[in-house]
């Protein structure tokens, strides 16, 4: 009984507006190779779900075939842009009143003729069923509600990261998203429609309706219509926000004067719902009558909730149906009555998607053939909306999204993603360091940082397509795009899940590809490779005249001298484009003296002089002087000590950091010049792998299945990640099962002030998993 | 409410009802007669260390003077209890004070007191022998609203002057505890409310066993023609839910006779029932709200799984007759105009009853108790939530459940009763709150 029948009086008051006139660039994107429609009606607003083909420009690199001795270029490698096709899931929400345009205008822009079948759910989708047949052509194929919901719920959590969150009226932030549980299973919804259902999930494919309640949205509503003189849905919960219950329900200190101590009930519990209008001469207001029935409505659910966990022994429930939806005061109320019946031991838990579980499930079921669920998909914060608030008093701004679309896109991506298998807790590691929307101060900052940066990154996107006239243009929509992002994010910084400065990257990222920006440090990265390169035998040589004790010092300064360089970092920027010539000498001269920031140098070298490490896995960062001066020397010398080397780099371009296809070639050309590198590659003890990801952060939850199978073939016991963005802005305090080792310089005055240092300040850390002695500790 | 776990420690209660507590209870001397009827209670009832007290005092001791009072004082009505003995002696009669008779002549003459005050003639319970008295217990109630015009009348009839206690249980002995003392100089003497309840109920258990049946639940309810009620014997009681119906309700598990938890509540009670009702129908009595409930159709105010599903919802077994939303079809403007009042009553007690019913029945699983007991005075002359509970716990239990309720009009014989000393005096209060 989820969403069914929501018939709402007034709509037969509202009239089909037929004269909106869509954005096509804006919603129903793809539509000319859109396929397998699915549509979920439900009593005010429809979903619908495509899946279409991308084209998207990608930077590839390419090797020049260096035997042939070419003279045509210098270069190291030759880049092209290439067109690449991926698949994105669509998903749109819109007022029931569209529903004709939106069916009209997808007709009109359909081009792919194979479709025949649309799947559609909700209990608006026997309404209109004839219409959409009629308009679409296509057959509608009803799919079981219950069973779309689930299947839609499913895919959230396991897909999108921070999809649940917790709503808490009173925080500072009101929500507080959950990190993604490896086993999403076993769980219970609670979907409050009309009537509440409550189902229990134990896997993809196992679920069972426990039990309901009659007592739903529906009852709060046609109730609120009995009793007030309001008669739609959402107009009756701003009636209750605005109400005070005391005067119409009963306490228990008006029978009892105060508390009921011996039972521990406190005097403001309510007693009797309605227990004080049991009087024929009192009028009450209607804002009062509205919150009180609210009151007894969601209290009545969770605690049914909560007896139906505990039978089950659950204790993550998420909470779904139009009563739910996005309304801060019905999660304001669910919340306190979980807290109250399970005195916190079970949290209620949201989606941000909850909107469009059934359209993604009846989807799903459309696509069996495709198995959407063998890969996994991401959130594209370029084309989706993020979670809105329709409460009126959170942001007046709202009210006018009324008649507006709400979209979510989601990519496949090209690698299936699962955690690392180091990492000590899955379960409660969190990949950022800081979490924007509790740390206001760290929110605006950041915010005010990547608007500032704009200008730059516009101006680089446009210099990477100097042969494309139009690049100014789509710079400029990009720039456009952007700024509204960071323009909502202010706004609503829970738009998109958790706000971290790892998703203000990700989301610019995005950004930039959605407008054929694929990899705008393409050229730059080749550049700062190529001059890189020409250093490498020279570092070496140096490196290797230096005597055991001096060389490991010197081969961590020069990582981190490496990490300087960083076109990413603001203030490396500005020093990069003034002054080309900054140098590797430079770069180690601007570093902190130690004691750095953070300094765990001597028991790593302590560790250096135990026994070898079986297996180190490398996430590298930055193209040019860092992966070649910096990174590969270190490589060399742990292979030398006989540990193994996986080094970890982007599947795709962000920023200057270097990709794993770049690294590739970058590899090749350093084993040709260097037998310790050659050996390795040779007697496959180095390994190069795609992290899967394309973002300048790092999150080890979702990595590439290979990845995660090489490491735990090749026994890895050492985890070193570098960088900014990978060991600062994530993973700061990630706790892996093994010996890890974090290296970054901060080149951010800001976060170097946060972290208690300045500008170029050292981050060295050293850790050894508790319970694990240190090899040197041991032997000693 | 909550899930606010109460477990009664033995020793605590039977102090607080140790007769030597009471106030005066020392003031008089032993008599044969109590030993006697203690020695008796002890043969037939569980033994307990305050019986065992009480057998060595002596009735007359723990007597307490006239009149005999014990009200409890919900968040809607106050009930109360009044003994008029009818074995006065001559001497007595000369004893006694005017106010006292009075106070009798006013209480027994009327059947109505004020506005609201209305005296339950059937169910009187005559001839009952209490603290070797032998008199007639009535029963009177009015709305708590009411309270202040009863302090008044109690003012104007100089009660305080009687130096009497007035026993009292339910919210209202704490919360008007002051206004006893200050507008009619009364000291209450107050008695947890759930104790009393747990007693009283077990006290019915104990009539029982030599009595016509106080227990009894509805035989084949999930089938109108055929449904009827039958009596039931509790011979071992616990453990057992105590579902009690007042203005909200509580839930308590029962383990033993001082062995009890509150498990949980719900504020949709007797109090929303009528609270709603009062709104929806401009109805101002509880009794004129059921009158319109058992003339209403509910179905044309909730929506039922088939006016969604056309029928049976067959994936997950729930059948077409089941609500699918209470309310359901008021969300349409027309189908708001087309019920009528009485309909509204009916919708708005299957409501509260089947969610009473649910709530009731995922404490019993959560409890893993198989017998329910439903009192309180929601179900006063409510025949019809007695049998929709029935029928729920019976349905949606797969038979599992039993619904027992409490005969009210139990035919309470003396011999009962007569060995019954102060204590089970103030529990006959609580009986009260079965008998109304």
């Amino acid at each position: 009984m989820a969403e069914c029948v929501r018939l709402d009086s007034s709509t037969s008051t509202h009239t089909m507006d037929k004269s909106i006139t869509l954005p096509p660039d804006e919603i129903f994107r793809n539509l000319e190779n859109a396929k397998r429609f699915a549509i979920d009606i439900g009593g005010s607003l429809t979903k619908l779900a495509y899946y279409s083909t991308v084209q998207h420009k990608v930077a590839k690199v390419r090797s020049f075939d260096h035997s042939a001795k070419e003279a045509s270029s210098d270069k190291l490698y030759e880049i092209s842009v290439q067109e690449e096709v991926t698949a994105r899931l669509h998903f749109i929400k819109f007022e029931n009143a569209y529903i004709e345009t939106c069916l009209d205008f997808i007709r009109d822009h359909l081009v792919n003729t194979e479709t025949k079948v649309i799947k559609a759910t909700g209990g608006g989708a026997h309404k209109f069923k004839e219409l959409i047949e009629r308009k679409l052509g296509l057959k509608v194929d009803k799919e079981d509600e219950m069973t779309c919901l689930i299947k839609g719920c499913n895919f959230v959590l396991r897909n999108i990261p921070h999809e649940a969150f917790v709503y808490a009226k009173h925080a500072d932030s009101e929500f507080r998203f959950q990190t993604t549980q490896p086993d999403i299973f076993p769980y219970l919804l609670v979907n409050i429609g009309s009537g509440v259902s409550i189902v229990k999930v134990e896997s993809e494919d196992k679920f069972e309706r426990i039990g309901g309640s009659s007592i739903g949205g529906g009852t709060f509503w046609g109730l609120g219509a009995l009793l007030t003189k309001t008669k739609r849905f959402d107009e009756l919960l701003q009636l209750a926000s605005k109400g005070q219950h005391t005067s119409v329900d009963m306490l228990v200190k008006d029978i009892y004067g105060g508390s009921y101590g011996s039972l521990g009930l406190t005097g403001d519990l309510i007693a009797s719902s309605f227990g004080k209008s049991a009087t024929a001469n009192k009028e009450f207001s209607q804002e009062d009558m509205a919150k009180s029935l609210l009151h007894m409505i969601s209290n009545d659910i969770g605690q049914l909730a909560c007896l139906y966990a505990k039978l089950h022994n659950l204790s993550r429930v998420y909470f779904g149906g139009f009563f739910i939806r996005g309304h801060p005061v019905t999660m304001h109320t669910i919340t306190y009555s979980i807290n109250f019946f399970t005195k916190g031991e079970v949290q209620a838990l949201f989606l941000r998607h909850e909107g469009y579980l059934g359209a993604i499930g009846a989807f799903l079921k459309g696509a069996e053939e495709d198995n959407p669920n063998q890969y996994s998909w991401g959130e594209n914060y370029a084309g989706s909306s993020g979670l809105m608030s329709v409460s009126p008093e959170m942001n007046p701004m709202q009210r006018a999204r009324s008649g507006t679309f709400d979209m979510l896109e989601m990519d496949r991506l090209e690698r299936k993603l699962v955690n690392l298998p180091l990492l000590q807790d899955p379960s409660s590691y969190i990949p950022d360091t800081v979490d924007l929307i509790e740390d206001a101060l760290a929110r605006e900052y950041w915010l005010y940082c990547f608007e500032d940066a704009l200008d730059g990154v516009v101006k680089r996107a446009v210099a990477s397509q100097p042969d494309m006239p139009e690049a100014a243009e789509r710079a400029e929509k990009f720039r456009q795009k952007y700024r509204h992002k960071l323009q909502t994010l202010r706004q609503q910084p829970f738009a998109y899940g958790s706000l971290t400065v790892r998703s203000l990257l990700d989301t610019r990222e995005h950004c930039l590809n959605e407008f054929n920006f694929p990899d705008p440090y393409s050229k730059i990265k080749q550049k700062e490779n190529d001059m890189a390169l020409k250093y490498y035998q020279k570092a070496v040589k140096s490196l290797d005249e230096l005597s055991w004790e001096e060389r490991q010092f010197a081969l961590v300064r020069g990582v981190l001298a490496g990490n300087v360089f960083d076109w990413g970092a603001k203030a490396v920027s500005d020093v990069l484009e003034s002054d080309p010539e900054f140098g590797f000498a430079q770069a180690k001269q601007q570093l902190e003296e130690r004691p750095w920031l953070i300094d765990s140098f001597d028991r790593w070298f302590e560790r250096l002089k135990g026994p070898p490490h079986r297996c180190a896995l490398f996430f590298v960062d930055n193209s040019g002087v860092d992966i070649i001066l910096g990174v590969m020397p270190f490589v060399r010398e742990l292979l030398s000590r006989g540990t193994e080397v996986v080094l970890a780099s982007n599947s795709g371009p962000a920023l200057n950091d270097v990709t794993n296809g770049e690294l590739q070639i970058l590899t090749e050309r350093i084993a040709a010049m260097d037998p310790v590198i050659q050996a390795g590659l040779s007697e496959d003890r180095l390994t190069l792998v795609q992290s899967g990801s394309s973002s300048p952060c790092l999150d080890l939850s979702r990595l590439d299945k290979v990845l995660a199978n090489v490491v735990r073939e090749r026994k890895t016991d050492l985890v070193i990640i570098e960088g900014m963005g990978r060991a600062i802005h994530t993973n700061y305090y990630a706790m892996l099962s093994c010996e890890s080792l974090k290296m970054a310089v901060i080149k951010n005055s800001w976060l170097a002030d946060r972290l208690g240092g300045k500008l170029f300040s050292v981050v060295f850390k050293y850790e050894v998993p508790d319970g694990q002695p240190s090899q040197d500790s041991a032997a000693s | 409410m909550a899930f606010n776990g109460h477990q009664r420690d033995d020793e605590g209660i039977d102090e607080d009802e140790t007769p030597t507590k009471q106030p005066r209870s020392d003031k008089e001397k032993p008599s044969d007669e109590a030993s006697a009827s203690a020695g008796r209670a002890a043969s037939d009832r569980r033994t307990s260390n305050s019986t065992a007290r009480l057998r060595s005092d002596s009735v007359k001791k723990t007597r307490p003077p006239f009149p005999w009072f014990g009200m409890d004082i919900g968040g809607t009505l106050v009930k109360l209890v009044y003994f008029e003995p009818k074995d006065i002696t001559a001497e007595e009669e000369q004893e006694e004070v005017e106010n006292l008779k009075s106070i009798r002549r006013y209480l027994t003459s009327n059947i109505a007191y004020g506005k609201t005050g209305i005296r339950d003639v059937h169910l009187e319970l005559p001839d009952l022998t209490l603290c070797g008295r032998t008199g007639n217990l009535h029963f009177i109630r009015f709305p708590t609203h009411d309270l202040p015009v009863f302090l008044q009348m109690v003012r104007n009839k100089h009660f305080s002057s009687l130096h009497t206690a007035l026993c009292a249980t339910g919210g209202g002995a704490y919360k008007f505890e002051s206004d006893f003392r200050k507008m009619a100089d009364l000291q209450l003497h107050k008695l947890d409310e759930l104790d009393c309840l747990i007693r009283g109920v077990l006290y019915i258990d104990s009539v029982v066993s030599s009595g016509p049946s106080e227990c009894y639940y509805f035989e084949n309810p999930t089938d109108p023609d055929l449904c009827a009620q039958k009596p039931y014997t509790l011979e071992n009681p616990y453990p057992l839910l105590l579902v009690n119906i007042g203005s909200g309700v509580s839930i308590l598990a029962v383990y033993s006779e001082n062995n009890y938890k509150r498990v949980t509540g719900t504020s949709l009670g007797g109090g929303t029932f009528l609270g709603l009702c009062c709104l929806l129908t401009g109805c101002s009595t509880f009794e004129e709200a059921l009158e319109m409930a058992s003339q209403g159709e509910s179905t044309r105010v909730d929506k039922l799984v088939r006016d969604i599903y056309g029928g049976d919802y067959e994936r997950f077994g729930l059948p077409g007759w089941a609500v699918a939303s209470s309310f359901g079809n008021m969300m349409s403007r027309e189908k708001r105009e087309s019920v009528s009042k009485e309909d509204l009553a009916r919708a708005t007690l299957v409501t509260i009853t089947n969610n009473i019913g649910s709530i009731t029945r995922m404490c019993a699983l959560n409890e893993n108790i198989e017998r329910v007991v439903f009192v309180g005075n929601f179900l006063r002359v409510n025949t019809l939530s007695m049998k929709l509970l029935a029928y729920a716990m019976d349905y949606w239990s797969k038979g599992q459940l039993k619904a027992l309720f409490l005969q009210h009009e139990v035919n309470h014989s003396s011999t009962h009763l007569d060995h019954r000393d102060q204590t089970l005096f103030f529990m006959s209060c609580f009986d009260v709150r079965h008998l109304f």
